[in-house]
């Protein structure tokens, strides 16, 4: 994997007591001047953006905002519309992504994704998270089998299935096979983890357990979020990005996003006059 | 502790993006194996057949000797064929199509005849020919006759008729039904007047294409036992008549080698007419796609 | 304009006067039966088939043992001495013909229908599906045609031993046309595996090669496995190919150069020969037509069966 060596920005975070203390993040994603238009629309407008290690980046917005569009771009998955060109840069790990040499597949090998629609493969428990490293070529079975604990384990699921690991994916309710989702992509062990809406098909219950997980997982990831929810944003978000049509208008920490919003639009926006 | 080595993945990729270009090539041949045939079976067919295809082929009844055979007698048969086959199987599909998508409720009986259209379409064409010996030439006593091919022809389609009619018909939406019984109409009413209407450019595009199935099917003509030298058109349904593929399979399995260059003319004759039938279907198909 | 004169009736007195007319009334209670009439009719054709078969074949084994026509490995009805009707041979022959077509097209369909599920662009797709149509309508003397003058001299530059009539030729052309079958009916399986499942693939890093093989055909695995089946029906049941090119020959061994004869080809020997209404060939042509009927219709069910067991729930 290509870690940048040094990528630090200096930055101060303003604590409750005022205190500023000056911390350095690297820097994962980089965006300059990202362009996106599906044939004639033009989705994404000049989008520049920065995206932290071991951070919670959440990107809020009105429904057709971009911002789904947006976290598509970061692992290249928007090409599956054929009408979608793009223009600008984004730096992953210091490396253009939109650069026709980098291949998608080595792209998603370090960013993972996990979708609104919890879409486990019609296959067992087991192999629904030994697909990845599969494919990577792990063939070893004992390998395997740790991989697969450790990434259940990863996504606090093992308990519940670990006596029924052969058994299909589709026989559990939606926020186990959602969990299952995300231990599939812990189990190609990324460096940054995209979720797109993750809990809007979910319950309220199962909701609670996939933003709990989303907390630990920041430990070890870089995780960035679409949501529509924008209480699940303040929750468990470092950062938030408020985009409409196709723009940011506001990317900042997200204490001050919410509390203090410097755009009237934002403000708008998250005490619910529209959305 | 990490279980995946990035330098060993890094290894495998290329190594998976070629096998991924290889098998996408190779996988792209295998859908030109079918192109690729169409085009080669075509060209033989024209190159072989278009030395025969002269006026006089289009209007000589079938002669003994290669330069004197003519199609006449087998195209206008196959035309008798079809003012047959056309009314019955169309009547007879449509009517299945709409008690069953109109009026058949969910139950044993109907889930049965459902099941059977499905495997009746299974059924192999050579078998209906038995079918059609035994009932209409025997037992019915139409002998060899427009009638007794006709038939027998009718009920091989039927089932794809069926089928096409039942989607159409199921493509009309329910709320232009509603519009209609909100209106006070009756259900014959609505059927006749709202979805027929709507559904009658999927209804003919399907029976198109199945009447063109019809006319290029010979096994079953062949069991029947309808003659292929004839020399004169048949007269009414209860004549003897002969039909295109009928004639090109008895060409076609004569020793001289001229006759089969007369089969191919005789197959681009059939293929006209396919492609003619074909046309008109895919013409009503583009003309009256996605009203809703 | 004058409105309306008192005298003119309303709209709803003008249908107030037409309800409850007979002729209405009759309309709605007789079409449904017409209608249901016309539905029965395709059943009766399926009894009138399966009556018809069973009650001529009943005839043919008045004076042909049973046990000699199913385990017979001579068929010569024509022999004037001695007529044995062992059906194996004629079995032999049509699965010959079938397993040639089934090698030739089951690897070109599936992986066409890959080729035009998983990779091909709209375009593409938009050229070729057309053309599998056309092919997929070409009737099947034509193909015999085309096997008989084009693929056996052909194949005859490559194999010398091989004989005008043969079952390799036919067994290549019934592959080519069920070939079309069996790529459209496999490409709907695969299109129908929901998007989601090879999106989450491909954001694990997968190639489109794996996402196809790994995801989509194992999803997809028993619609295609039906579309296989039901070709395979097709296959046994073709009859013009293999009366044109295969030849008239019973055999009971293994060789595919030699001339051959399947279960159609040998009605159609007979429908187009002399044999008289009444004699054991005549009603030998009902015994096997009724054979063939059960291999195909046990065909059909199983692909029926195996759509609807293992369809898979997404």
């Amino acid at each position: 994997m290509v870690i940048a060596k040094e990528a630090p920005v200096k930055e101060t975070i303003v604590t409750r007591d005022n205190v500023i203390a000056p911390v350095q993040k690297n820097i994962v994603y980089e965006t300059r001047g990202l362009d996106l238009w599906y044939g004639e629309h033009h989705g994404l407008k000049n989008i520049n953006l920065d995206i932290y290690e071991n951070e919670v980046t959440a990107i809020i917005g009105p429904s057709g905002c971009g911002k789904s569009t947006y976290l598509k771009t970061l692992n290249r998955m928007v090409e599956l519309v054929p009408i979608v060109r793009t223009s600008g840069e984004i730096l992953y790990r210091e490396r253009n992504i939109l650069s026709k040499d980098y291949a998608v597949e080595e792209l998603r090998t370090h960013v993972g994704m996990v979708f609104q629609k919890p879409n486990p493969f019609p296959k067992s428990i087991y192999d629904n998270i030994a697909y990845g490293p599969r494919i990577h070529g792990i063939k070893n079975k004992k390998i395997l089998d740790e991989i697969v604990e450790k990434s259940l384990r990863g996504a606090a699921i093992w308990d519940e299935v670990k006596d029924r690991l052969n058994q299909n994916a589709y026989g559990l309710s939606g926020g186990q096979q959602q969990r299952i989702c995300i231990a599939r992509c812990l189990a190609i062990e990324p460096d940054v983890i995209l979720m797109d809406e993750p809990t809007s098909a979910l319950d309220p219950i199962s909701t609670l357990k996939v933003e709990e997980l989303v907390q630990e997982l920041k430990e070890k990831y870089s995780i960035v979020i679409v949501t529509h929810n924008m209480q699940q944003a303040a929750r468990i978000s470092n950062r938030t990005a408020f985009f409409l049509n196709g723009e940011v208008i506001e990317y900042d920490e997200t204490d001050n996003i919410f509390q203090n919003p410097s755009d009237q639009r934002t403000e708008d926006y998250i005490s619910g006059r529209f959305g | 502790m990490k279980y995946i080595d990035d330098t060993l993945v890094m290894k495998r990729m290329s190594k998976r993006l070629l096998y991924n270009k290889i098998w996408k090539f190779l996988f792209f041949l295998a859908t030109t194996f079918a192109l690729i045939t169409l085009a080669v079976l075509l060209y033989r067919i024209v190159t072989q057949g278009a030395g025969y295809l002269t006026a006089d082929f289009l209007t000589n009844f079938a002669s003994r000797f290669p330069a004197k055979a003519g199609i006449k007698a087998a195209l206008i048969g196959s035309l008798w064929l079809m003012a047959v086959v056309a009314p019955v199987s169309i009547i007879l599909g449509v009517g299945t199509a709409i008690y069953l998508e109109e009026y058949a409720k969910k139950n044993k009986l109907n889930d049965f005849i459902r099941m059977n259209i499905s495997n009746l379409a299974g059924v192999p064409s050579i078998v209906f020919g038995l079918l059609g010996l035994t009932i209409f030439v025997r037992t019915f006593g139409f002998g060899k006759s427009v009638l007794a091919a006709g038939l027998t022809m009718s009920l091989l389609i039927l089932p794809v008729i069926i089928v096409a009619a039942q989607e159409a018909i199921r493509a009309v939406p329910n709320e232009q039904r509603e519009a209609s019984y909100g209106m006070g109409a009756t259900k014959w009413q609505t059927i006749v007047r709202v979805v027929l209407p709507a559904a009658i450019p999927g209804i003919l595009t399907g029976s198109i294409l199945a009447l063109s199935r019809a006319i290029g099917e010979t096994a079953p003509l062949v069991v029947i036992g309808i003659p292929v030298i004839l020399q004169f058109l048949p007269t009414s349904v209860f004549s003897e008549f002969t039909a295109l593929p009928m004639q090109i399979y008895d060409w076609a399995k004569r020793p001289q080698e001229e006759f089969q260059y007369v089969a191919a003319a005789g197959i681009i004759v059939l293929m006209a007419v396919l492609i003619f039938m074909n046309s008109i279907a895919v013409f009503i198909r583009n003309k009256f796609q996605k009203r809703y | 304009m004058s409105l309306h004169k008192p005298s003119d009736p309303s709209v709803q007195q003008m249908i107030a006067d037409t309800q409850g007319k007979g002729m209405k009334r009759l309309i709605e209670k007789l079409m449904p039966i017409l209608l249901f009439t016309a539905a029965t009719l395709s059943v009766l054709t399926t009894f009138a088939i399966v009556f018809t078969l069973i009650f001529e074949t009943f005839e043919f084994f008045q004076r042909v043992s049973i046990t000699d026509y199913l385990f017979g490995t001579e068929w010569l009805p024509f022999s004037s001495k001695e007529p044995m009707f062992g059906i194996l041979p004629l079995i032999v022959g049509t699965l010959k013909v079938t397993f040639i077509a089934i090698i030739v097209a089951v690897p070109l369909g599936i992986a066409s229908a890959v080729y035009l599920s998983e990779y091909a662009s709209d375009n593409a797709r938009r050229v070729i599906k057309p053309i599998l149509e056309v092919l997929a309508g070409v009737p099947t003397i034509v193909y015999g045609f085309f096997a008989l003058t084009f693929v056996t001299p052909v194949l005859q530059q490559l194999i010398p031993s091989l004989k005008v009539f043969n079952a390799l030729s036919p067994g290549i052309v019934v592959g080519i046309m069920i070939l079309p079958m069996i790529t459209s009916l496999s490409e709907d399986a695969m299109s129908s595996v929901p998007q989601s499942m090879r999106e989450g693939a491909l954001g694990l890093g997968s190639t489109k090669l794996e996402v196809s093989l790994k995801v989509v055909l194992p999803a997809a695995l028993s619609g295609i496995t039906a579309s296989v089946v039901l070709a395979v029906s097709r296959a046994i049941g073709e009859t013009m190919i293999v009366s044109l090119a295969a030849g008239s020959t019973p055999k009971f061994d293994f060789g595919v150069t030699d001339s051959v004869q399947t279960m159609t080809a040998y009605i159609v020997q007979v429908a187009t020969g002399d044999a008289g209404y009444g004699t054991t060939i005549y009603y030998s042509i009902y015994a096997v037509g009724f054979t063939l009927f059960i291999f195909t219709l046990v065909m059909n069910l199983l692909a029926h069966y195996i759509s609807k067991r293992f369809r898979e729930e997404y």
